[in-house]
C-alpha cells in the first residue's frame, strides 16, 4: 500500500468490490487529470485545482451512491450553478461509478443452481449458493459461485438480509416446503429487487396456500414474488431455465414486458 | 473498466504503455453505455470493447496516436454523418463520445 499511484489505488478498490468513483477532466484545463474518490473522500490524484477537487469530489460521492456514470459541467473553479457558467470556460468532467457487483442468493443446491450461478456470473453478479444440506452445498459442486453457505434460510436472512438492495436478486430453487416458504418470508423482509421461486403450476398453487398460512397474503407481497420463476421461453434444460430466470430479472429491473422486439416498435435502449 | 484490469496490469508489468478509451456519452441508439471501456497497449494489443465492433479499429488508431504524442488526450466522437466526421460510425445510427487518454495517472 506504499506509494500507490492513482491507478493502483483505483484498481485495488475495484478488485476489493469496494465502491469507488473515477473522475476525469475530459475538456477544459488539465484534460486527462484524474482523481479517485471513495466514501472516505479523495484517495488519489487531483483535477489540478483544490476548489474543483473539493466540489467535484462531493458530487462524485453522490453519483457513486446512486451508481451513476455521467458527464458533469463546471466553471474553472468548480462553479456549478447555471448562472455562474454563463460566459465562462466550461470544464467537462466524467464521473464513473464503480459500485460493488449486485448480489444473487440462490437457495437450493440443485442442478439448476449450477447453471443459474454460471449465467449470473456472466452478468456480473456476486453469487451465493445456500442450502441446509451439507452434502449438497459444497464448493466442489459450485466452483463458479462466489460463496457456498450451509445454512437454513431464516438465519441467512436474519444475519445478512440487510445487505440486499433493489439491485439484488433472490432465487429460490428448492421445492421443499421446509425451505421455500421461510426463504420467501425472509426475502420479502428485505429490499431485494427480484424474488423468484421455482416450481410447477401445481407446486405454485400449493405453495400459495402455505404462504397464506404464514400470513403472506397482501397483494404487494404476492406481486414481489415471481412464481413460477422465469420467462416462458419453453426451455427445459438447467441452462435454458437459467436464461429464462435472468431474462425475467432483467425485465423486472427495466419494467419491460419481455416480448420480441420484432413484435413491437419504439426505442430499444 | 473492471474487466480490463488484469490485461492492463500485465502490460504495465511488461513495461508497456497503455491508453484507455472510455465511452463518456451516447446519443441515440448505442450498443454500450457510458463507462464501456477498452485498453490499447503500445503494440496495438486490445482488451475490452466500446461498441458492438463498429468503431474498435478506429479507436485503436486514435489510441496509438495519443500514446505516441501525435494527438493529445481528448474526446473523440464517432457517428456524425457530416464531412467533419470520422470515417466509421455505429451501424445502429447512434453517436458515441469516447475519452481517450494514456493511462498515466
Amino acid at each position: 500500500m506504499v506509494n500507490m499511484n492513482s491507478y493502483q489505488t483505483f484498481s485495488s478498490h475495484v478488485r476489493d468490490n469496494s465502491p469507488v468513483a473515477l473522475v476525469t477532466v475530459i475538456e477544459g484545463p488539465h484534460v486527462g487529470a484524474t482523481m479517485v474518490v471513495t466514501p472516505a473522500g479523495i484517495v488519489g490524484g487531483s483535477l489540478g485545482n483544490p476548489d474543483i477537487d473539493r466540489i467535484v469530489a462531493r458530487d462524485a460521492l453522490g453519483e457513486l451512491e446512486a451508481g451513476r456514470t455521467l458527464v458533469r459541467h463546471y466553471g474553472p473553479h468548480g462553479e456549478s450553478t447555471p448562472e455562474d457558467l454563463i460566459d465562462t470556460e466550461t470544464v467537462r468532467i466524467f464521473i464513473e461509478s464503480f459500485s460493488p457487483p449486485p448480489l444473487m442468493w440462490i437457495f437450493g443446491a440443485v442442478d439448476f443452481t449450477a447453471a443459474l450461478a454460471r449465467v449470473a456470473k456472466v452478468l456480473g453478479y456476486h453469487v451465493t449458493v445456500c442450502d441446509a444440506r451439507e452434502v449438497f452445498a459444497t464448493r466442489r459442486r459450485f466452483p463458479m459461485a462466489d460463496e457456498v453457505k450451509v445454512t437454513w434460510p431464516t438465519p441467512m436472512f436474519t444475519e445478512n438480509g440487510h445487505r440486499l438492495t433493489s439491485r439484488d436478486a433472490v432465487c429460490i430453487l428448492t421445492h421443499d416446503p421446509k425451505f421455500d416458504v421461510p426463504a420467501i418470508q425472509g426475502a420479502l423482509a428485505t429490499s431485494a429487487g427480484y424474488i423468484g421461486v421455482m416450481g410447477s403450476r401445481k407446486t405454485h398453487a400449493k405453495r400459495l396456500e402455505r404462504m397464506a398460512e404464514v400470513g403472506i397474503t397482501s397483494a404487494a407481497d404476492l406481486a414481489r414474488v415471481h412464481s413460477p420463476i422465469g420467462l416462458d421461453l419453453g426451455g427445459r434444460t438447467p441452462e435454458e431455465t437459467a436464461i429464462s430466470i435472468v431474462g425475467e430479472i432483467i425485465a423486472t429491473r427495466t419494467g419491460r414486458n419481455a416480448s420480441p422486439l420484432g413484435a413491437s416498435d419504439g426505442a430499444i435502449h | 473498466m473492471r474487466e480490463l484490469l488484469t490485461d492492463i496490469d500485465r502490460w504495465q508489468a511488461d513495461g508497456k504503455r497503455v491508453a484507455v478509451a472510455r465511452v463518456v456519452d451516447i446519443e441515440g441508439s448505442g450498443p454500450r453505455g457510458a463507462g464501456a471501456a477498452m485498453a490499447v497497449n503500445q503494440d496495438g494489443e486490445v482488451s475490452g470493447s466500446v461498441s458492438g465492433g463498429c468503431v474498435e479499429s478506429a479507436v485503436v488508431s486514435e489510441a496509438l496516436a495519443i500514446l505516441s504524442g501525435e494527438q493529445p488526450s481528448r474526446v473523440v466522437t464517432f457517428g456524425y454523418s457530416d464531412d467533419e466526421a470520422f470515417a466509421v460510425g455505429l451501424t445502429c445510427g447512434g453517436i458515441i463520445h469516447l475519452f481517450i487518454q494514456p493511462l498515466e495517472w
